[in-house]
């Protein structure tokens, strides 16, 4: 699941992935749907999309069914069913918008509901991969533009007048040469009857005529309820004799309970019981750690109790585990060969033969995701029967592992998607609502599990930690002729598979192996790491530490040869070309390369785009500095140049940003503006303080004063977000992840700018004020 | 028997005096619009308004306001039209959403102490409040906006 789209590729994965079918649900539990025009189709062929996407390889792949995604009321509501998590995107407000503007409908007058966890039912439902524009946006077109055609065809039936003669336009069907009207909710009954017409002949508006696509001014569904405190996240479920629980976990990867005492958490007031909880032994994909629950009448009592309990831990074979060891482990790796990824032409003679070599060495750290709402969930285990309440990126894999660990049918199991509060990857892992199920089960009664901070930061799936050794060989001219890259890194499949030393296909695919630079030599590497942390993925997983690195070795290459950043980004980058590297299996995002190649034209023109609006070149005051990056990732492609200043005592602040983007067709530039904004936080956040670190085996850091991120008074003053209009026929691509990547090298480059001093590890703390 | 006002409504509580506000606010009275993200102060997603004053419910006990008139983003305004709630969806400040209530009830509090703050007074007084989305940009246009009129 998640990014891993050919699992057989993965030693051991087949038994976490196998796709199981389940039994169909007729109806919309949950969903409030009754009576009406619920629109009755086959299932549609995936056959006529306009151009192909992976979308069909993921589990459950896509369903084109408007009898699931549509209904219209006899009072003219239209209920359009969002079946992906919202987590901050506003995917939740985009998908049932592109449904709306295919159909005619008012916007004033569609309600949004969000799908259980139901993939049969709904098709794949992992958000994460940045994918559901690109996977959803011509599925969501044809859905509406169906009901659209049956409307108007039981207008024209009521009317007696051929089809070609009425139109549906803003909620009701008009027929112009009469002048009558007929409003949705009238047709809603007839329009039922109506045949559903074939996919291959639907007529999808002409994008001169959206009213609501590409506009950007429809705000959020949720944005009332956020505002007012009513929106619903799993933190806020609250059922009727609902207990509270916090769990103490091994402090240890893969450690385990070896005793505790309940006397003096008992003793708490309104602490009710203290229980152990089963764990897995890792690695063991997404189950739960185990530990001891404190189950109280409210969180804080439960969290007092905790704190009050002796436990004795086991802290088995990660005990040892030390960053600064372990970065030295990972250093020495990245010195010699490893695992060739990639190979074209002969990189070690180029390097040999060549007039100067420059070498990079960049170590990322561990990250944390701290979204705001740290993991929690909602259970309530009946007999065999289960209702879980809980943000998730991944409805229906938390559906099919809270069945399996129950050891109940998956139809015995809802998954109830709340509003996330945020994501970034953590919540594509599902033990939180494992956890409360477990308890639930045990309890007999419905069960809130709450992680605290601490724990979010303690025992976490952490974005993994990177040394990155890139070698570019010059020839006497300046010109690059060689480049060896040495990616070394825990894999995110170590969390699936025990004894995993090698990236998998999807993390070598981000930014190591599709290195887009004209060189005539290339050879990428990945030498062995062994993890001892549970990896995860962590918003553009991979490609942090790998734009990282290339983008910074680009600015030491201009560095070196006096050149400026962005004539040396654009030279590397070369011809307008379609580059095919010599990679068996290229990831790719899980896209077809003839629909979404690695078009370096399109690269280029982010980098021309945001040098243009973002005045590259312009005079800074003494202090300052600019830097540029660019990194496709997700299939999308982002530059970005960032303006610092560093002041006497080495104060970084952030005054100016400026990202262009080309995803492709677009939905709601609003919302992509937002994301890239956000993406600026993030990326400054990593930067400047981002690192999770071990010692013993434990995590060091615990809450936001240890693992800091950028606040307001330290944010960029601007961030200006450039979209590049799409061709025609250009697919949509990513947008949630791919504006981190290229944030932190033009930051760093823009350090080298204003004062002369490289950095090659992050965080970058307190490196400038040395 | 600790007595407590809370969006203009008596609530009363016989448990535990050292319960955070927060968890009281949340799991006893039901009102979850205040969120929590770190339990140490450090975030401000629990911010709430007692009397005046903006202040983190997650360090603050029930006996702490005991007596003392607590407002809740629940209790902002009947409608949810309080300038700096109608400035944010003008602005579309959320992301996720999550902490926005606390970043509200500070933004509110702020304007309540100084109508016209600066840019600079903005930023520092929303400085204890994290956006892991980093809505920052708009969070600081959203509170000028409120204090221009929305």
């Amino acid at each position: 699941m998640n990014f891993i789209d050919n699992p057989g590729k993965l030693r051991g994965f087949e038994k976490h992935i196998k796709v199981e079918k389940v039994s169909r649900r007729s109806i919309l539990k949950g969903l409030g749907i009754t009576g009406g025009f619920v629109l009755a189709a086959p299932v549609m062929s995936r056959q006529a999309l306009a151009y192909e996407t992976g979308a069909g390889k993921m589990p459950h792949g896509v369903v084109v069914d408007p009898r699931v995604f549509v209904s219209v009321g006899p009072d003219g509501i239209v209920t359009i069913v969002g079946h992906r998590s919202e987590m901050g995107t506003g995917v939740r407000t985009s998908l049932p918008l592109i449904v709306a503007e295919e159909m005619e409908a008012d916007w004033s007058r569609v309600k949004v509901q969000q799908a259980h966890g139901d993939e049969v039912k709904f098709g794949n439902q992992d958000t994460d991969g940045s994918r559901s524009t690109r996977h959803y946006l011509i599925p969501m077109r044809q859905i509406g533009a169906s009901a659209r055609t049956m409307l108007e065809q039981a207008a024209a039936k009521r009317w007696g007048v051929p089809a070609t003669e009425v139109k549906a336009v803003n909620h009701e069907v008009v027929h112009s040469a009469s002048g009558r009207k007929l409003g949705f909710g009238e047709l809603a009954a007839d329009a039922a009857k109506e045949s559903v017409p074939a996919i291959e002949g639907l007529k999808l508006k002409d994008p001169k005529d959206f009213r609501y696509l590409t506009k950007g001014q429809i705000g959020i569904v949720d944005l009332h309820d956020i505002t007012t405190g009513k929106a619903l996240y799993g933190a806020d479920v609250r059922l009727p004799g609902m207990k509270y629980a916090v769990i103490a976990r091994p402090p240890v990867t893969g450690g385990k309970l070896v005793s505790f005492d309940p006397d003096a958490a008992l003793k708490v007031p309104g602490v009710e019981k203290v229980m152990k909880v089963q764990g897995w032994p890792w690695p063991s994909k997404f189950q739960p750690l185990g530990g001891v629950a404190v189950i109280a009448r409210n969180t804080g009592a439960a969290i007092k109790g905790r704190d009050a309990l002796k436990l004795t831990w086991d802290d088995g074979a990660n005990g040892k585990y030390d960053s600064v060891a372990f970065r030295k482990e990972l250093e020495e790796a990245s010195r010699k060969p490893g695992l060739v990824v990639r190979k074209e032409g002969d990189a070690d003679a180029a390097l040999k033969g060549a007039d100067k070599v420059i070498v990079g060495e960049y170590y990322i750290p561990h990250l944390a995701h701290v979204s705001m709402e740290p993991p929690v969930a909602v259970a309530d285990v009946k007999g065999d029967k289960a209702e879980i309440w809980a943000p998730v990126q991944s409805p229906g894999g938390t559906r099919d592992d809270v069945a399996k660990t129950l050891g109940i049918p998956e139809g015995n199991v809802t998954v109830n998607v709340t509003l996330l509060g945020g994501g970034f990857g953590r919540k594509s892992k599902c033990d939180f609502a494992l956890e409360a199920a477990l308890l639930s089960k045990e309890l007999g009664a419905p069960v809130k599990v709450q992680w605290t901070r601490e724990d979010d930061i303690r025992n976490g799936f952490l974005h993994t930690v990177s040394a990155e050794r890139i070698e570019a060989g010059l020839d006497k001219n300046g010109k690059v002729i060689a480049w060896r890259h040495r990616s070394v890194a825990p894999s995110i499949a170590s969390t699936f598979a025990a004894g995993t030393v090698h990236q998998a296909p999807f993390e070598i695919g981000m930014g190591l192996v599709d290195m887009p630079f004209e060189i005539a030599n290339v050879s990428c590497e990945n030498p062995e790491a062994a993890a001892h942390t549970r990896i995860g993925w962590f918003r553009s997983v991979s490609n942090i530490p790998r734009a990282f690195a290339v983008q910074s070795m680009v600015g030491e290459i201009a560095q070196a040869t006096g050149r400026d950043q962005k004539d040396m980004l654009l030279e590397l980058i070369g011809s307008p070309r379609i580059v095919k590297p010599a990679v068996k299996d290229l990831w790719n995002y899980g896209e077809p390369q003839d629909s979404y190649p690695i078009d370096t034209a399109r690269l280029r023109k982010v980098v021309e785009l945001v040098a243009e609006k973002g005045e590259w070149g312009r005079q800074v005051p003494k202090g300052h500095g600019l830097g540029i990056a660019v990194h496709r990732s997700f299939v999308s492609y982002i530059a970005t140049i960032v303006e610092v200043a560093v002041d006497d005592k080495g104060k970084l602040t952030v005054p100016r940003v400026d990202t262009a983007i080309d995803c492709g067709t677009y939905v709601n530039p609003e919302r992509i503006a937002s994301q890239i904004e956000g993406a600026a936080i993030m990326g400054l956040s990593l930067a400047k303080y981002g690192e999770i670190s071990f010692k013993d085996g434990k995590v060091q850091q615990k809450n936001f004063d240890d693992f800091p991120v950028v606040r307001i008074d330290e944010s960029p003053a601007v961030t200006n977000v450039y979209i590049v209009p799409p061709a025609s026929d250009t697919p949509p691509s990513g947008v949630g992840e791919p504006g981190v990547p290229p944030f932190a090298p033009a930051l760093i480059n823009a350090i080298f700018a204003a004062t002369g001093k490289r950095i090659r590890s992050l965080p970058i703390g307190k490196q400038l004020e040395a | 028997m600790i007595k407590v006002k809370i969006n203009g409504q008596e609530q009363s509580w016989d448990g535990d005096p050292d319960l955070p506000l927060l968890w009281f606010l949340r799991d006893e009275v039901g009102l979850t619009g205040t969120k929590f993200g770190c339990g140490q102060a450090l975030c401000g997603s629990c911010t709430v308004i007692v009397d005046k004053e903006a202040v983190r419910a997650c360090i603050t006990s029930v006996n702490d306001v005991a007596g003392r008139e607590v407002t809740t983003i629940e209790g902002l305004h009947p409608n949810g039209d309080h300038p700096v709630q109608k400035a944010w969806r003008q602005v579309n400040v959320p992301q996720c959403g999550f902490c926005q209530a606390g970043q509200i009830m500070q933004a509110a509090a702020l304007l309540m102490d100084n109508p016209k703050p600066s840019h600079d007074q903005i930023r520092e007084a929303m400085s204890g409040n994290i956006c892991r989305c980093g809505c920052y940009q708009r969070i600081e246009n959203a509170v000028h906006l409120a204090s221009t009129g929305v």
